[in-house]
């Protein structure tokens, strides 16, 4: 296991000023530290709810004090292979929704995108205002040794977790000031004036005058309301659920208490299926009927584009690299983790003889699951699971269990290395635009592979530091 | 603004103005109940209370009508809407629902008060020490008045805001004001005696206003100063003129800022002349009680008509 920290005796080299820090400061003052920044999080209210869980609907998602840190050199690789990704999924979504180019060249199935729960056959043939389809990507990536990084999964819908990158810096800056004024840390806090600007880029073309911009939530239910609430508010734009807008004509608008108010651009925090129970599912109240018709007609911007989920399915995401070749003509920079397709009856075969050593995952679940962590599960749950994948192969993907790097994390013995991953989050409009920073999960449980916060991870502040 | 956020903030203001009416309402009874038992006329304090609050309907018939037993239903019960727990807990959740129209510091406030009020010592507190649970939800509501007077913008948000704590206030005062009205049915006899003196003086108490009705009367605590002061006094800050006055300048400033009115500005005017052109002498011949009816009668009806002006609909 690589520990991101330590190499033998050594401390590696990004992680040398804080653990001089620790050192000087001791383990109470850490603790005290600790302490004080749940009550923090406590009182401005971050949390994040677990659908179908029960329990305290405002759970706080634990806050890991010990930075993850990568030096600039580290991070210039992740910059550019994160970029890479974005342009080449993009470029996907447009081709499958126009011409399909890479599925007429023979790389990509036709079944895989045609087939797939996530194609919108009502968008085929829109062009979204700069052929941008995926606004917000969300790339999860973890690392395995000190060159070697992997790309798990894309987020192409509305990737979460980029209100605890901006919160998790605040309190951090709060709570070591001497760390932040004597290190060069590179700042995370410009995330939402480049999301205004990209979601400014993206107006519409009936859009004459500067756009009116809002964020669409399900409500004050959902999990990631608070992230919808702080990033409206960030942005300075009004934070709207289904019920404050209607179509009226062949526009949008939101109900104000100055009477209706035209609507250009809107950055949309529900799903596909929710947007407009007219062209989608008909018994959705969270939606706004005849929204698609006026997307249609270019009178307003749907940020991430209705379709753009096609791109982040499992099965998909092994066709990335391919992508990546085709229309960038480069070699991808960041890899992805070998999969084996249980659709392929060889590599069927393979996985379920090797069900005990291999992380299997369904194709389409997300937020951890519905998956089987090999290593970690009994001989009977194995069986259960391999009845499951020989009822529908289709369905599943399986990779190797990684061996996760690992970061010293704060836990009820003290200080202990804990498997980690990391998402950056990738804005796309009239430029691609990455913050030098991200969101580091991190699995409390010794031993645990599953960084999801709805299976309990936490988060850590992640600090790239400058040249 | 989204009509919906209007809708939240005026509420959201109106249940913690509620929430504080409630404790003072209490108060009162609280201080009534220190008076031989005797000289209270034919109903008991708290069943004053109880009636004054607009919540008897869903009291438990058989339920004795006893401080602990009212205070309880008027702090903790879930099933009536307007306790105080319930204010605090609808309160944040109009917060929580629209988080980008109102201050870090005005969700802290109302934050903490529900977090503190949900801890089951609060139960014993207002057990045993009722005049401490008192101050202390008086204490909330006025840390989130003053968390939004000094950190939220001065647009229109701000104005809904405010109307919604005049329109609750008035009517808050209206009933404080009817509690007396309960406790002594009319009995001229009695009128001017010292029982009566002292549970006038325990109104002004309630309203906060003892200090600030010396200063502006100086001296003798009659019926008539201390009904004035609380109904047509434009200084004193619980006053319904004062309240009238409030809501008049927030709709003008509305207007002002969206260009346009609407027919509640007119009510709004009507109902503050008659505040401003009434006496004290015609308000006790017609009936205080009927005049106080009447007055929140008038006060519901504006609160419609502020919803329906801003295209919110009432909750």
């Amino acid at each position: 296991m690589f520990n991101e920290m330590r190499m033998g005796d050594q401390i590696r080299e990004p992680y040398r000023a804080l653990v001089d820090w620790m050192e000087a400061n001791g383990p109470e003052v850490l603790e005290q530290k600790r302490l004080e920044a749940e009550t923090l999080f406590r009182k401005i209210g971050i949390t994040f709810a677990v659908y179908g869980e029960g329990g305290d609907p405002e759970r706080l998602i634990p806050f890991d004090l010990i930075p993850r840190i990568f030096t600039s050199q580290e991070w210039r690789k992740l910059d550019r292979g994160v970029k890479q990704r974005a342009r080449a999924l993009n470029a996907f979504l447009y081709d499958v929704y126009h011409n399909a180019e890479i599925i007429k060249a023979g790389i990509v199935p036709a079944d895989l995108v045609f087939r797939n729960e996530a194609f919108e056959p009502a968008v085929i043939g829109i062009d979204p205002p700069r052929n941008v389809y995926s606004h917000i990507v969300g790339v999860d990536i973890v690392r395995t040794g000190p060159e070697e990084f992997y790309v798990l999964e894309d987020n192409c819908r509305t990737p979460s977790g980029v209100s605890y990158m901006l919160e998790n810096r605040e309190i951090m800056m709060r709570m070591f000031p001497d760390l932040f004024k004597n290190l060069r840390i590179e700042p995370v806090e410009s995330y939402p004036d480049m999301l205004l600007k990209t979601l400014k880029s993206i107006a519409p073309r009936k859009c004459d005058r500067e756009p009116n911009i809002v964020v669409l939530t399900p409500g004050a239910m959902n999990s990631a309301y608070y992230e919808h609430s702080f990033l409206a508010d960030q942005m300075g734009v009004e934070l709207v659920e289904g019920q404050d807008l209607f179509v009226h004509e062949d526009r949008v608008y939101m109900r104000t208490t100055r009477g209706p108010a035209r609507v250009d651009v809107i950055y949309r925090r529900i799903d596909d299926a929710y947007i407009d129970p007219l062209c989608f599912k008909s018994d959705s109240v969270l939606g706004i009927p005849g929204l698609m018709n006026v997307y249609r007609s270019g009178g307003v911007a749907i940020c991430s584009a209705p379709g753009a989920g096609v791109a982040d399915d499992k099965a998909v995401y092994t066709y990335v690299p391919d992508m990546i070749r085709f229309y960038l003509g480069q070699e991808p920079i960041l890899n992805n983790v070998p999969t084996w397709k249980c659709g392929k009856p060889d590599d069927l075969k393979y996985v379920l003889e090797h069900l005990g050593e291999l992380v299997v995952k369904e194709v389409h679940g997300s937020g951890g699951y519905g998956m089987l962590v090999g290593p970690a599960s009994t001989k009977e749950e194995q069986a259960a699971y391999a009845k499951r994948i020989e009822a529908d192969p289709g369905d599943f993907i399986a990779q190797p269990t990684l061996s996760l790097s690992a970061c010293p994390t704060f836990v009820e013995s003290g200080i202990a290395p804990r498997h980690v991953d990391f998402r950056p989050f990738c804005l796309v409009g009239d430029n691609v635009r990455l913050t030098p920073g991200g969101l580091t999960r991190v699995a409390m449980r010794e031993g645990s592979l599953v960084v999801n916060s709805s299976q309990g991870g936490g988060v850590k502040d992640t600090w790239i530091m400058s040249d | 603004m989204l009509s919906r956020t209007a809708d939240n903030l005026f509420w959201l203001s109106r249940y913690v103005e509620r929430a504080e009416n409630m404790a003072r309402l209490m108060e009162m009874g609280y201080r009534m109940a220190l008076m031989p038992a005797a000289a209270s006329g034919n109903r008991s304090e708290w069943e004053s209370v109880l009636s004054a609050s607009g919540c008897a309907a869903g009291y438990d018939p058989d339920a004795p009508l006893r401080q602990e037993e009212v205070a309880n239903f008027l702090i903790f019960n879930r099933d009536n809407p307007s306790s105080i727990l319930n204010c605090f807990e609808y309160a944040r959740a109009n917060a929580r629902a629209m988080r980008t129209a109102i201050t870090a510091e005005m969700w802290e406030a109302l934050n903490n008060a529900l977090m503190e009020l949900r801890r089951p010592s609060m139960h014993n507190l207002a057990k045993n020490e009722l005049p401490e649970f008192i101050d202390w939800v008086k204490k909330q509501g006025a840390l989130f008045r003053g968390a939004t007077d000094s950190t939220i913008l001065r647009n229109d948000g701000y104005d809904f805001i405010r109307l919604g704590t005049f329109i609750e206030r008035s009517d808050n005062t209206a009933r404080l004001l009817d509690v007396k009205y309960y406790v002594l049915l009319p009995e001229t006899s009695m009128v001017g005696d010292g029982v009566d003196n002292y549970q006038w003086t325990t109104v002004l108490r309630a309203a906060s206003s003892l200090r600030a009705f010396h200063w502006v009367y100086r001296d003798d605590y009659s019926p008539h100063r201390i009904a004035h002061f609380l109904i047509l006094n434009p200084f004193s800050p619980r006053s319904l003129a004062h309240c009238a006055e409030q809501i008049t300048q927030h709709l003008e400033r509305l207007a002002r800022h969206y260009g346009q009115r609407h027919s509640v500005h007119r009510q709004a005017v009507e109902i503050y002349s008659l505040l401003t052109q009434s006496d004290m002498d015609e308000i006790f011949s017609t009936g205080l009680h009927e005049f106080l009816t009447d007055f929140q009668g008038r006060n519901r009806i504006l609160s419609h008509a502020i919803a329906d002006a801003y295209h919110f609909g009432g909750q």
